[in-house]
């Protein structure tokens, strides 16, 4: 009788399972995110990984089917949110290749610092979220007040703090006032400070070595052969990087290096991005420097002359009937956008995001493809965890910088 | 792998040495640096009593502005529900009779106007889009509500205090009272 209670008895024929299913998500705290992995455990041990898109998946290929361009921006802020900034860049840059509008070298040195800052924030994230996922809680604290001030500066510029919506195409909505460039002088300050104390806390610390080093890798052959891009290739070994193989936005101008790695594994990603964050400082610092040397009329410049496309400004809508009309047939998507087709990527926090778009001469797009490298990393999980502990494939997760806004678009 | 790129920089991923695998010395070195933030300043704020400056370009709640003489500047030509990306303005527009002058700005003025705050995701366009300065985004937050209907905000919600009428309440509304 004793005996019974305790086993239970399966029906005829059955196998008895030797394995543990374990549903990772959709909304669990390690995951970051709304991502769901079934995984197959024996013991702690990850047998198999399966995993599930389109939890958050918004339709914003399709909604972009239906929107002039000015108001896509707001849907890309919602892929990356770590950084969208970069993801509103991209966008307009993208739209300014479909209508052959060159920007002045002052624009392209303020993105440059946007898109830089944005770079910073989200490695800031993710090596931190690692540390988490580890089990150091502290780490993240303390970078999480520095982000702040990178979050002023957007609010100082576009008003907004996390979605951003920054930017127009063939520039910028306003100049930067000078309260923004105060607080980027203070952030960039400030910030080194806060590297080294993050690095001194986990680079060489031997928890955080034991945890992080061998899990999740991956050679440079698998990795290119699933696509990958941006720091988690770089991990991997290859030296790829968009802002230098195909510069955009002027990053010609600018003096910084790779930081590639050689195993792939998280401890890699780590240090590759935290030794990317380095170069965005300089980098920021010597786009702060050529800024300060533009002189005179070429000082104020933030947008390129094009008055199809950029909103005239509000004392002549208010006062002069001729801005009032171009006013109008902007904001009502009345200007036919040329028919064409182009593909253009700049290097995201997480790597290539490419932007699709695809003109029949209407007012919107025919077709707009976001490349989205989350996806991308997120079909490799499987591979990268198999044959792991439990706890290797969180932090393999977390390195990834697995972002379920940018996964699902 | 081939370096494709002479800007290379291999991180440093050199094997622990001794002090390192003692992992004695990384804990002293990880209190040391978090008893430091002990004696810091501390960077939160108690948000209801004490609150941040916002920039004076902070996209908050939507504000329906009137003129100097407390005419509701709005002609309801509908470029912000045009603009909005996440549709969630709704107008319709009346025509002026005689005796209104006071009231609106212009011969045609926006009978209904209203925004779904929780369609609304504040992106600023609509005050992008506004061609006679009657929206605009103001910087305090949506306050919260027990309803779903509460957040469709009418145009008594949104419209500024007259300031001719309700001066006080237009000061306490810019936060000028105090």
């Amino acid at each position: 009788m004793q005996e019974q209670q305790h086993h239970i008895k399966l029906p005829d024929g059955s196998i008895e399972k030797q394995t543990t299913t374990l549903n990772l998500g959709p909304t669990h705290p390690a995951t970051h995110g709304v991502f769901q992995n079934i995984v197959e455990l024996d013991g702690e041990r990850v047998v198999s990984a399966e995993q599930t898109v389109g939890y958050i998946h918004r339709a914003f290929e399709k909604i972009a089917e239906r929107r002039p361009l000015y108001q896509i921006t707001p849907l890309t802020d919602r892929m990356n949110y770590c950084s969208s900034p970069i993801n509103n860049m991209g966008w307009h840059m993208t739209c300014e290749k479909l209508l052959k509008i060159k920007t002045p070298k002052r624009v392209d040195y303020l993105r440059v610092i946007i898109m830089e800052l944005a770079r910073i924030t989200d490695h800031l994230i993710c090596s931190s979220v690692i540390a988490v996922d580890a089990g150091a809680f502290t780490p993240f604290l303390y970078v999480m007040q520095y982000r702040e001030l990178v979050y002023e500066i957007y609010e100082e510029i576009c008003g907004s703090r996390l979605t951003t919506n920054m930017g127009r195409i063939g520039g910028f909505e306003r100049n930067f006032s000078n309260t923004a460039f105060t607080k980027l002088e203070k952030f960039l300050t400030e910030y080194p400070k806060v590297l080294h104390e993050f690095e001194s806390l986990l680079t060489r610390n031997r928890i955080f070595m034991d945890r992080t080093i061998g899990a999740g890798p991956i050679s440079a052959e698998r990795a290119l052969n699933y696509g990958f891009t941006g720091p988690n290739l770089r991990a991997a070994g290859v030296d790829y990087d968009v802002r230098i193989h195909t510069p955009y936005s002027s990053y010609e101008d600018f003096e910084f290096q790779i930081p590639v790695g050689t195993t792939g594994d998280s401890y890699d990603r780590f240090l590759v991005r935290n030794r990317e964050m380095w170069e965005s400082l300089s980098i920021i610092n010597q786009a702060y420097k050529k800024i300060q040397e533009f002189k005179g009329a070429e000082a104020e410049v933030y947008h390129a002359d094009v008055p199809e496309y950029y909103l005239p400004p509000k004392e002549d809508v208010y006062t002069k009937m001729e801005a009032l009309i171009w006013h109008f047939k902007i904001i009502m998507g009345e200007i036919d956008i040329p028919p064409g087709e182009v593909y253009f990527s700049v290097e995201g926090g997480n790597g290539e995001l490419g932007f699709y778009l695809v003109s029949d001469g209407g007012r919107t797009p025919y077709r707009l493809h976001f490349r989205r490298p989350c996806f991308i990393y997120y079909q490799a999980y499987s591979e990268l965890t198999k044959g792991s502990m439990l706890a290797d494939a969180i932090i393999t997760m977390s390195s990834l910088n697995l972002i379920a806004g940018e996964m699902d678009a | 792998m081939q370096a494709l790129t002479n800007r290379v920089k291999q991180v440093n991923r050199s094997p622990m040495n001794f002090w390192e695998r003692l992992y004695l010395p990384a804990i002293l070195k990880g209190m040391t640096i978090t008893f430091s933030h002990i004696f810091k300043k501390k960077p939160t704020i108690n948000y209801p009593e004490e609150k941040r400056p916002f920039s004076p370009v902070f996209r908050g709640l939507h504000v329906l502005n009137r003129d100097e003489e407390g005419r509701e500047r709005c002609t309801a030509c509908g470029l912000c529900a045009v603009a909005c990306p996440a549709e969630a303005i709704t107008m319709e527009s009346a025509e002026r009779k005689p005796g209104e002058t006071d009231l609106y700005r212009e011969e045609k003025y926006a009978a209904r106007y209203e925004i779904n705050m929780l369609r609304c995701i504040f992106c600023g366009l609509c005050e992008e889009a506004c061609p006679k300065d009657a929206i605009y985004l103001s910087e305090t937050f949506t306050p919260a509500d027990f309803t779903r209907k509460k957040f469709i905000y009418s145009k008594e919600d949104l419209l500024i205090p007259n300031p001719l009428t309700e001066a006080e309440k237009l000061a306490e509304a810019k936060g000028e009272t105090v």
